[in-house]
């Protein structure tokens, strides 16, 4: 299990990079924590002739707040969140979901814009952005753009970014101050993808669901977000016959592969059960 | 007072010998990074091998075209079949009595199987190899489905045996059919089971999992030209049966063979074979003049060296209404994959399988086994256990549970009622074995008051009512098991690999200064045999551990010896370490009572040395008797005092134990939770509880997985589904559950020194405790057996088909 | 391919090398330094075995290229024992706690512990289990593992290590 050849670039600036990434075309791929491309390379099924590595670049990793926004440098680290206080405090389900990406070696490693960036379904932070509202910032050749996490992911491996551009920082609105967050994933073990997980961030008001979000991680080639779910549950107090009925609902747009996570049928099951405990936990929560 | 000669205890305590839970002697270099493991080697002009390997479970090979690998740079050589024609290695013999194609030869047989071997300047290029080497395939049809292997249509696997009707163990009724073997009194056990009040039937199968420790298979062969000598380090549990191998299918003067294993990175049954590696490195180090060096990556490993159990096992009993079993009867239908390469004894086609009857008095029992051939990789090791003896135990514990079931009965009072008793041994089972001692009444027992049984069912009795109300999603299940192991292959009555007897070996040397070496027949894989060995020699004469240097895995300085597997060592080499070291006494004593000037039947053996009978101040020590040993030995006696024994056990041990696995299941996600695992196990004399601790907490953890879901999968076309550690189930430290481990002592009668061995128990033990707790946490719903592995989703199909999720 | 020349300090002393860009950390580190203690185990960053600390991460070194690694400070388990060539607290524990059995997977886990040790000096059992996760290990069933650390955080907090009852 060796990688092919390739040649090393190590630029100091994101404009150099793109430079980089632009001329030297389809065969050049960026490199960020390496913890999906490197293992892909050791098996030759990718065989980039270039490799940028993006740890020379400075600016782009740490978390910051920007008003109402919080600004995550793409190259900061899973470990990073986990010891960001700021997003503890802040963005508390961001570290609930670092805690549970991989092992903690691979989440000094990983980074946040890798994880939202490369499209695998397995991810577990690409639906919590979409949960979150969160935009990604696109710099490329062209310039710098914006896209809404929600418009970002196009298929398995497959997304908005258009060759030549990296997301260089991800921008979350910081959620309302009272707000009940859960990310609920069923993994086999450490270092799993989900065989099926469920972000939910909403807000309460008198006992009764006021906003809503959720996200659905690994069960489509996208990640999703069940915005008939978060309907059904808004304005009222999750009782069950909500919690199942949103369930269901989440269970309708997901289309999960049968792998060694289990058949379909399972996952989309195991995906309803996720939604309705992290509805609860989201709930019981909010302040 | 300064001078006060040290107390009897101090005097035990000194020698670290039997019983005392001393540290490892082996811990100073692996905690510094110092091991010395296979890759660590690095010769002079070292090169590097690696295999192209099939995409295909079954096709023919068109063509092989290394014309463009041959201009990767640092590559210069590959070896196909028609290369190792010429010397006449294509094929090699299996332990099983099979052959088995070391490089496809016309057609491949399952997928990873190895095609070509490129050798190159270092491991990169030899990758870059492999990446160009051209192969075409016509695929055929696969038989993965072993029930499907012999249907009259199937395809034809083994084109080389085709018109052989008969193998190595007696006749084939089919093109894929290897071998059956039947064992026990089929007409008395038919008659048990038309005379039985109660009968259960049941398919019992154990899926295809794999050993995959931590280091891979590997190593490195290096043949002097000049000398014509061949010297091969490797990751081999039985070195001095992989000297003869090489031998007699190389035609190597055996003296010209030098194998070594170094420090080895677990075992675990995935090194006791041979593999095509192993034989390609030798020959591209015969043909280049250099050193070659051979290392599998963990996809090859899962994919291509030897799988363990699939074996699927249709078991019946037959019992009184009072549940007192009658009859036993198993047929199993065994996946050996594409080649037979099971590492039994030579004999044993389905290993000691035969210890199905388990703990149990079974007046009658029949067993009959079919090998089959299918589109899967060979092997069919003991993983982590005597040879099939998992399988075994995981049949009959099951087999109980199930028939407890029927009866209306509690699994551990049933296993009560029908266990063979203390006074019965030595007890000669229905399908043949004579078991040595036991008390499974007394442990079983104990288990039982100690995790308070009859609380937890009564617990359980009521979580199932509040299931029944809705009031909760978890359901609790029990997971009792009782396991007998049949270990210490083996008297050479009845056991052999290729010819040789099972035997294994120790030679001690003693030094002038009261120290000495060790050189042993086993090859430890992790066990520690450097600190026990030790032990063993410190109580049998009286030196301290510290001073016994111990020394295995290099064949022109050990004494032959067949190994380390089965758990064998300590019944076996255990055996001839304590016999070569009470020859030694032997010797010492007549040292000592020449110097001592009395007769030797006046001396007595007093902890460290030889005292005088009823002169207790008349003493010589081991420690003075060494240095006498060279200067000062009776007339006649040849200086030196050294010993050599090579042991052929008369028996075989059975070690067994109690366990027992308290389990909550939600049925909603089907995600398990193990609450608590007790186990206690039985292995006789117990030689430092420390290593047997760990030993147990090891052996627990890998029954925890394959129970759970360890599994080799291959899909409908012949691919491996489960090739890498993301997918093969490899619990963490947060999987893993917390072990509690306790002990009885029953002392094997016919070894020197009682003890049975433990390192493949828990293995044997524990996976059935698994199971039954996931079988037991659904019965009340209706079910009678669901299959391993207990992964969370099929849990969650066994909740739903039983109703119990919408 | 071209090679790069490559420095970086390994167990405190300044080492250099010429590598291709593939070549992982690892191999630099058990070939080109000849420092085997680092393993390799599953080559698919599952296992662990080559956990090194790098630049004050723990790091598996099958999943990183050397020349992503120029002018950083690392260390491996040979640079773990104290000054005075004792075992360092870890390394005691793993062997009075007998926390290993095959020795393959010990570089990696004793690597790891150090560094969560580092950044949580007295972790519950649970923060232990999670904290070697990433650390595979076949043979001790992580139960000795655990009291080792245990022992370690002990005497280097100079508390006092009770071995938890079973």
């Amino acid at each position: 299990m060796i990688p092919g050849p390739f040649s090393y670039h190590r630029p100091s600036s994101v404009a150099d990079a793109v430079k980089l990434l632009v001329s030297l075309g389809d065969e050049a791929r960026p490199l960020a924590g390496g913890h999906s491309l490197i293992p892909m390379m050791k098996l030759r099924l990718a065989t980039p002739e270039h490799l940028v590595d993006l740890h020379g670049i400075a600016g782009i990793k740490g978390v910051r707040r920007d008003g109402s926004t919080i600004v995550i440098g793409a190259m900061t680290t899973q470990h990073d969140l986990l010891a960001s206080e700021m997003i503890s405090k802040s963005l508390p389900i961001l570290h609930e979901t670092a805690l549970v990406i991989a092992d903690p070696q691979v989440r000094y490693r990983g980074t946040v814009g890798g994880n939202v960036a490369n499209g695998d379904p397995g991810n577990d932070m690409p639906a919590l952005m979409m949960t979150l509202g969160a935009s990604y910032t696109l710099q490329g050749p062209g310039g710098t753009r914006s896209v809404v996490a929600r418009d970002f992911y196009q298929g398995a491996y497959f997304t908005s970014l258009e060759p030549g551009e990296i997301l260089t920082a991800i921008v979350i609105p910081a959620p309302a101050s009272g707000h009940g967050y859960a990310y609920e994933k069923l993994k086999r073990k450490v270092g799993d993808y989900a065989t099926a997980a469920a972000a939910v961030v909403l807000t309460m008001s008198g006992g009764k669901v006021a906003t809503c979000a959720i996200g659905l991680t690994n069960l489509s080639e996208t990640p999703l977000l069940a915005e008939e779910a978060a309907k059904i549950v808004i304005g009222t107090g999750l009782d069950e016959a909500t919690l199942k009925k949103a369930a269901a609902a989440a269970e309708e747009i997901m289309s999960p592969a049968a792998d060694g996570r289990g058949p379909i049928e399972y996952r989309k099951s195991v995906g309803g059960i996720m939604v309705m405990r992290a509805l609860k936990r989201a709930a019981a929560r909010a302040g | 007072m300064n001078d006060m000669a040290p107390t009897r205890e101090q005097r035990e305590a000194k020698l670290e010998g039997m019983g005392c839970k001393r540290k490892r002697v082996e811990d100073a270099r692996f905690t510094q990074g110092k091991g010395n493991y296979v890759d660590d080697l690095k010769l002079p002009g070292m090169l590097h091998g690696d295999f192209v390997r099939s995409p295909h479970a079954h096709a023919r090979v068109i063509s092989i075209n290394s014309e463009k690998a041959l201009k990767v740079p640092g590559v210069l050589a590959v070896i196909t079949a028609e290369t190792l024609k010429t010397v006449n290695l294509s094929w090699m013999p299996t332990l099983a009595g099979d052959v088995q194609m070391v490089l496809a030869d016309g057609k491949v047989l399952f997928q990873n199987q190895e095609v070509a071997f490129v050798v190159a300047t270092d491991r990169y290029a030899a990758d870059d190899g492999i990446n160009a080497v051209e192969v075409e395939y016509e695929a055929l049809p696969v038989v993965i489905d072993p029930f499907k292997a012999m249907d009259k249509d199937a395809p034809v696997l083994r084109e080389d045996l085709v018109g052989k009707t008969s193998g190595a163990h007696g006749p084939r009724k089919h093109h894929n059919h290897i071998f059956e073997w039947t064992v026990g009194d089929k007409d008395l056990t038919d008659a048990a089971f038309r005379k039985a009040d109660v009968t259960i039937k049941e398919l019992i199968s154990y899926h295809r999992t794999h050993p995959s420790p931590l280091e891979t298979c590997q190593c490195v062969a290096s043949f002097d030209k000049i000398n014509g000598d061949l010297t091969i380090w490797g990751t081999f549990q039985a070195p001095h049966v992989i000297r003869t191998v090489v031998a007699l299918i190389a035609s190597l003067p055996e003296q010209k063979i030098h194998v070594i294993s170094p420090d080895v990175g677990g075992g675990f049954g995935n090194k006791v074979g041979a593999y095509p590696g192993y034989i390609c490195a030798a020959v591209a180090s015969i043909v280049t003049g250099k050193p070659v060096k051979w290392v599998e990556d963990r996809i090859e490993n899962l994919t291509a060296t030897s799988f363990a159990r699939d074996y699927h096992m249709t078991t019946e009993i037959a019992a009184t209404k009072e549940g007192r079993v009658t009859g036993l009867r198993v047929h199993v239908l065994a996946d050996h994959g594409a080649f037979d390469a099971c590492a039994d004894p030579s004999k044993w086609p389905a290993g000691f399988f035969n210890i199905v009857t388990g703990s149990y008095d079974f007046p009658t029992a029949h067993l009959s086994v079919d090998g089959i051939y299918t589109n899967k990789a060979p092997g069919g090791v003991a993983y982590r256990c005597s040879f099939r003896v998992t399988e075994a135990a995981y049949c009959i514990e099951r087999g109980m549970d199930i028939l407890a079931q029927k009866l209306g009965m509690d699994p551990a009072e049933l296993r009560l009622k029908n266990f063979i008793k203390a006074e019965q041994f030595p007890y000669h089972s229905a399908l043949g074995w004579e078991y040595d001692s036991g008390d499974y009444h007394t442990a079983m027992k104990m288990m039982m008051e100690t995790v308070k049984y009859a609380d937890l069912r009564k617990e359980q009795a009521a979580k199932r009512e509040a299931f029944r109300r809705g009031e909760t999603r978890d359901i609790m299940g029990l997971g009792v098991s009782f396991f007998t192991e049949i270990v210490g292959a083996g008297p050479s009555k009845n056991c052999d690999i290729l010819g040789i007897a099972m035997f294994d070996s120790c030679e001690i040397r003693l030094h002038p200064t009261g120290a000495g070496i060790a050189r042993v027949g086993s090859k430890s894989t992790g066990q520690g045999h450097e600190t026990t060995w030790a032990q063993i020699i410190a109580t049998e004469i009286g030196l301290p551990a510290d001073n016994i240097k111990v020394e295995e895995g290099n064949t022109d300085t050990a004494p032959y010896g067949l190994g380390t597997y089965g758990s064998r060592s300590t019944p076996v080499a255990g055996a001839a370490i304590a016999m070569a070291a009470r020859k030694i006494k032997a010797k010492a004593q007549m040292i000592a009572a020449y110097r001592l000037e009395v007769h030797e039947d006046d001396l007595e053996w007093d902890i460290d040395g030889f005292r005088v009978k009823g002169l207790p101040e008349k003493t010589m020590s081991m420690k003075d008797i060494c240095w006498a040993a060279y200067n000062s030995v009776p007339p006649g006696m040849e200086p030196g005092l050294e010993a050599v024994s090579y042991y052929d056990p008369p028996n075989m041990t059975y070690p067994f134990g109690a366990y027992i696995c308290v389990m909550d299941i939600d049925v909603d996600t089907g995600v398990y939770k193990v609450r608590r695992f007790y186990a206690l196990d039985d292995c006789g004399t117990r030689i430092n509880p420390m290593i047997i601790e760990g030993q147990v907490h090891g052996g627990l953890t890998e029954a925890f997985a394959i129970a759970m879901g360890q599994e080799i999968r291959y899909d409908e076309t012949g691919n491996v589904v489960t090739g890498s550690f993301m997918d093969f189930f490899m619990p963490t430290a947060v999987e893993t559950p917390h072990w509690e481990t306790d002990f009885t002592v029953t002392p094997s009668p016919h070894h020197p020194i009682g003890a049975k061995g433990v390192g493949e128990s828990p293995n044997v033990g524990g996976v059935p405790a698994f199971s039954n707790a996931v079988n037991d946490a659904f019965s009340f719903l209706g079910s009678t057996h669901i299959q391993m592995p207990h992964d969370f989703w099929r849990n969650w199909q066994a909740a739903k088909r039983l109703g119990a999720v919408g | 391919m071209a090679k790069t020349h490559i420095t970086m300090k390994v167990n405190g002393a300044e080492v250099e090398g010429l590598v291709e860009p593939r070549t992982l950390l690892v191999h630099f580190i058990r070939e080109n330094l000849q420092l085997t203690g680092t393993h390799i185990g599953c080559e698919t960053t599952h296992c662990g075995a080559c956990t090194i600390d790098i630049d004050g991460m723990s790091v598996k070194s099958c999943t990183m290229f050397a020349v992503q690694a120029q002018g950083c400070e690392i260390m491996t388990i040979e640079g773990v024992a104290n000054a005075d060539g004792t075992l360092s607290a870890l390394q005691e524990g793993f062997r009075m706690m007998h926390g290993l059995q095959c020795g393959f997977c010990t570089p990696g886990m004793i690597l790891r512990a150090q560094r969560l040790l580092q950044e949580n000096a007295s972790p519950s059992e649970e923060e232990i289990r999670m904290g070697i996760s990433g650390n595979i290990c076949r043979c001790t069933g992580y139960q000795n593992i655990v009291k080792a650390i245990q022992y370690a955080a002990a005497k280097i907090n100079g508390t006092e290590f009770k071995e938890a009852a079973e």
